[in-house]
C-alpha cells in the first residue's frame, strides 16, 4: 500500500468519525458516506501493490479480481443505505422541521427526573 | 440435494419480487407471501433431514471448482437455524396476516418480509466472509425498511439510531473482510482456519477483536447493545418479534463460526467477562423497565450473555449447550413479543401500569405468557432450563464458579422481571374500559392460534430435549474441529 492511500484512507476515517458525532442527521449521512469511502479505499489496498489487467493470459504481473469484485459490490450497499438515510433525514425534516437525532426516552425520562421542581 | 442451498435464498427473493409486482392488490400479495414461507420452510426442512444424513452440503455458485467458487455451505448448525428461522419467519407472517395493522396495509411490506427471509437464509448458509457480509446486509436493508415502515415520529426516532449503528457495524465488518483478506488472501470459511492459524499472534487478535466488535454489535453484547431497546419496541409486533426472535441471533450464529471455526479460543477470558456484563446490565435494565415491550427488549440482551457464556467457555459440551439455548431462544422470545402484540392490540397499549386484569379476561393468554416467560427465566421442566443447565454444566467441569454464580444470579433476576411483568399485565384490576371483554384469544383467532402453535413448538423442544440435544451434539462436533469443516466443504 502505498503512503499516501494509506493517508487517505487515515483522513477520511478520522473525518467520518468527527462527523458521526454530530446529532445532526445529515452530518452523520455525510459522515458515514466518508467512512464508506475509507473502508472501500481499504478493502482495494487488500488486492495488493496495482499491477496490470486481471485478465488470465496477459503478460506481466497479474492483479487480484476479487478486491475489485468486493468493492463494488459494498459500494453498490452504501449507496443504497445512503439513500434510505437520506429519506429518512428527510422524513424527520417533515415530521418535525429539523433532522436532530432526538434524545432517546430513557434520556429523556432521566433528563426530566432531574429537573428542578417548578416553585409554586 | 445441493440444489435447496441456493434454492433457499432464491424463493424468497423470487416471492419479494412477485409480491412487488402484484402492487397494491394485498390478497393476492398475501397468497404469494404465505406460499413463499411455506415453501421456503419445506426447503430448510428437507436440507435438515439431507444434511443429517449424508454430511454438510455445499454448493459452488457459478460451477467454479472449490478453491475459487464462492460456496453455499450448510452443515447441521447451519441447516438447523435455518429450520428454526423459516419456522419462526413464516409463523409471525401468519401473525401479521392476523393483526392488519397500519402497517400490514402498505404494498411494501410483504416484499420487504420476503427479502429479509432471504437474508436470513442466505446468511445461515453463507460459506465465505464476504457473503456473509452482504447476507448482513440484505437483511438490515430490510430491517430498516421495516422498522421505519409507517414512518411516524417515534419510529423516525428510533429508526434513525437504529440505522446509523447498524451501517456501522457494516463498516467494521467490512473493514475486517478486507484485513482477514489482505492477511490471508482468501474468504472462504473452509480455508481460513488453517490460514489464520499461520499467522503472527498480535495480527491474529487484532483481526479477531475486530470481528467480535462487528458481530458483537449486531448481536447486542455489553457494551455494545444500548441500540436495541431503544429501537425495537417503536416497530409494530410482528414486527420486533421477528428481530428479538432472530435478528441478534444472526449475529450470534456469526460470533459461534468466528470463535469456533475462525479463531478457536481466541479471546475467551474477554468473552468471559464481557458475558457476564451483558447477562446482569440486560436483565437490570429490563427490571427498572415499566414497559412490556421495552421489559422484554432488555431480556433479549441478557439472554444473549448467556449464548455468550457458552461460548466462552469452548469445547465440545459448552457449544452443545449454547446451539441448545440458541434454539431454545427463538421461538420462546418470539412467543413473548407475540403474546405482547396480542395484548397491545387489545388494550392498545403496552405500558405495564395502564393494563392490569388480563388473566381474568383470558386464562389462556395468560397461559401462554407464562410457559415462554419460565422457560426463559430457566425453570424445569422447560426448554431454557435444559440449555442453561447444559451452561452451567460445562461451566463447572472448567471451574469457572464465579461466572457461574453471574449466570444463575442473572436467571433470578429475569425470573423477577418476568413477575413484574406478570403483576402488572395479567394480575391486578382491570381497567374501567368499555371495550373490556372476556376471553381474548377468541377475538383474534389467527393471532391466538400462531402464538400458540409457537409456545407449542417451545414445548416440544423440551419434551424431546433429548433426541434435539444429541442432534446439537452432532452439529457442535462439525464446528468444535475447524478442519472437519474444511475437509466436509473441499472433499466435493
Amino acid at each position: 500500500m502505498s503512503l499516501a492511500l494509506a493517508v487517505l484512507i487515515g483522513v477520511l476515517a478520522s473525518v467520518g468519525t468527527y462527523l458521526i458525532l454530530h446529532r445532526t442527521l445529515t452530518r452523520i449521512i455525510l459522515g458515514l458516506g466518508m467512512l464508506a469511502n475509507a473502508v472501500n479505499l481499504m478493502v482495494l489496498a487488500a488486492g495488493g501493490p496495482p499491477a496490470g489487467a486481471p485478465i488470465i493470459g496477459t503478460d506481466g504481473p497479474l492483479g487480484d479480481p476479487v478486491p475489485q469484485a468486493l468493492v463494488l459490490t459494498s459500494i453498490v450497499i452504501s449507496f443504497g443505505t445512503t439513500a434510505f438515510l437520506l429519506a429518512v433525514a428527510y422524513r424527520s425534516w417533515t415530521i418535525d422541521g429539523n433532522d436532530e437525532v432526538e434524545d432517546d426516552i430513557e434520556d429523556r425520562r432521566i433528563g426530566a427526573d432531574d429537573e428542578p421542581p417548578v416553585p409554586g | 440435494m445441493t440444489v435447496l442451498l441456493p434454492l433457499a435464498i432464491v424463493v424468497p427473493l423470487g416471492g419479494a419480487a412477485v409480491a412487488l409486482l402484484l402492487g397494491r392488490h394485498l390478497p393476492a400479495q398475501r397468497v404469494v407471501a404465505i406460499a413463499t414461507g411455506a415453501v421456503t420452510l419445506a426447503i430448510a426442512i428437507g436440507m435438515l433431514v439431507s444434511v443429517d444424513r449424508d454430511g454438510t452440503l455445499t454448493s459452488p455458485l457459478g460451477g467454479w471448482p472449490t478453491p475459487i467458487a464462492i460456496n453455499l455451505v450448510a452443515d447441521r448448525l447451519a441447516a438447523l437455524m435455518l429450520v428454526i428461522g423459516a419456522a419462526m419467519l413464516f409463523a409471525v407472517l401468519l401473525y401479521a396476516q392476523g393483526q392488519r395493522a397500519e402497517d400490514e396495509r402498505s404494498p411494501w411490506y410483504t416484499p420487504t418480509y420476503l427479502v429479509l427471509m432471504a437474508g436470513v437464509s442466505a446468511a445461515f448458509l453463507a460459506g465465505d466472509l464476504f457473503n456473509l457480509f452482504v447476507a448482513v446486509e440484505i437483511l438490515l436493508m430490510s430491517s430498516y425498511v421495516l422498522i421505519t415502515l409507517e414512518g411516524n415520529d417515534a419510529q423516525i426516532r428510533s429508526g434513525t439510531t437504529y440505522v446509523v449503528l447498524n451501517v456501522l457495524e457494516s463498516m467494521l465488518l467490512l473493514m475486517a473482510v478486507a484485513l482477514v483478506f489482505a492477511a490471508t488472501g482468501t474468504l472462504s470459511m473452509a480455508e481460513l482456519p488453517a490460514r489464520l492459524a499461520a499467522l503472527p499472534e498480535g495480527v491474529r487478535t487484532g483481526l479477531n477483536l475486530l470481528l467480535l466488535v462487528a458481530f458483537g454489535l449486531k448481536a447486542a453484547v455489553f457494551p455494545l447493545f444500548s441500540w436495541l431497546p431503544d429501537s425495537y419496541p417503536a416497530a409494530p409486533s410482528p414486527v420486533t418479534a421477528v428481530f428479538a426472535g432472530l435478528l441478534t441471533k444472526i449475529g450470534v450464529y456469526a460470533l459461534i463460526r468466528t470463535e469456533t471455526l475462525l479463531f478457536p479460543g481466541g479471546q475467551r477470558t474477554l468473552l468471559l467477562v464481557v458475558a457476564g456484563f451483558t447477562m446482569i446490565v440486560g436483565v437490570l435494565g429490563a427490571i427498572a423497565q415499566t414497559d412490556m415491550k421495552r421489559i422484554l427488549s432488555f431480556h433479549i440482551v441478557s439472554q444473549i450473555g448467556y449464548m455468550l457464556l457458552g461460548l466462552a467457555l469452548g469445547g465440545l459440551a459448552a457449544i452443545t449447550a449454547t446451539i441448545f439455548f440458541v434454539l431454545h431462544q427463538i421461538p420462546t422470545k418470539t412467543s413473548l413479543f407475540l403474546v405482547e402484540g396480542i395484548v397491545e392490540r387489545e388494550t392498545g397499549t403496552s405500558t405495564l401500569d395502564r393494563i392490569g386484569g388480563m388473566a381474568r379476561r383470558s386464562g389462556p393468554l395468560a397461559l401462554l405468557f407464562l410457559l415462554p416467560a419460565l422457560s426463559l427465566a430457566g425453570l424445569p421442566p422447560l426448554s431454557g432450563f435444559v440449555g442453561k443447565v447444559g451452561i452451567v454444566e460445562a461451566g463447572f467441569a472448567q471451574d469457572q464458579y464465579v461466572i457461574i454464580g453471574v449466570a444463575l444470579l442473572g436467571s433470578l433476576l429475569t425470573l423477577v422481571s418476568m413477575l413484574k411483568i406478570w403483576s402488572g399485565v395479567f394480575w391486578g384490576r382491570t381497567a374501567p374500559d368499555p371495550t373490556d371483554r372476556v376471553g381474548v384469544l377468541r377475538h383474534h383467532p389467527l393471532m391466538s392460534s400462531v402464538t400458540t402453535a409457537v409456545v407449542a413448538l417451545g414445548l416440544v423442544i423440551a419434551l424431546a430435549a433429548g433426541p434435539i440435544y444429541r442432534f446439537c451434539g452432532r452439529a457442535a462436533a462439525g464446528i468444535v474441529d475447524p478442519s472437519r469443516y474444511t475437509e466436509a466443504v473441499t472433499e466435493r
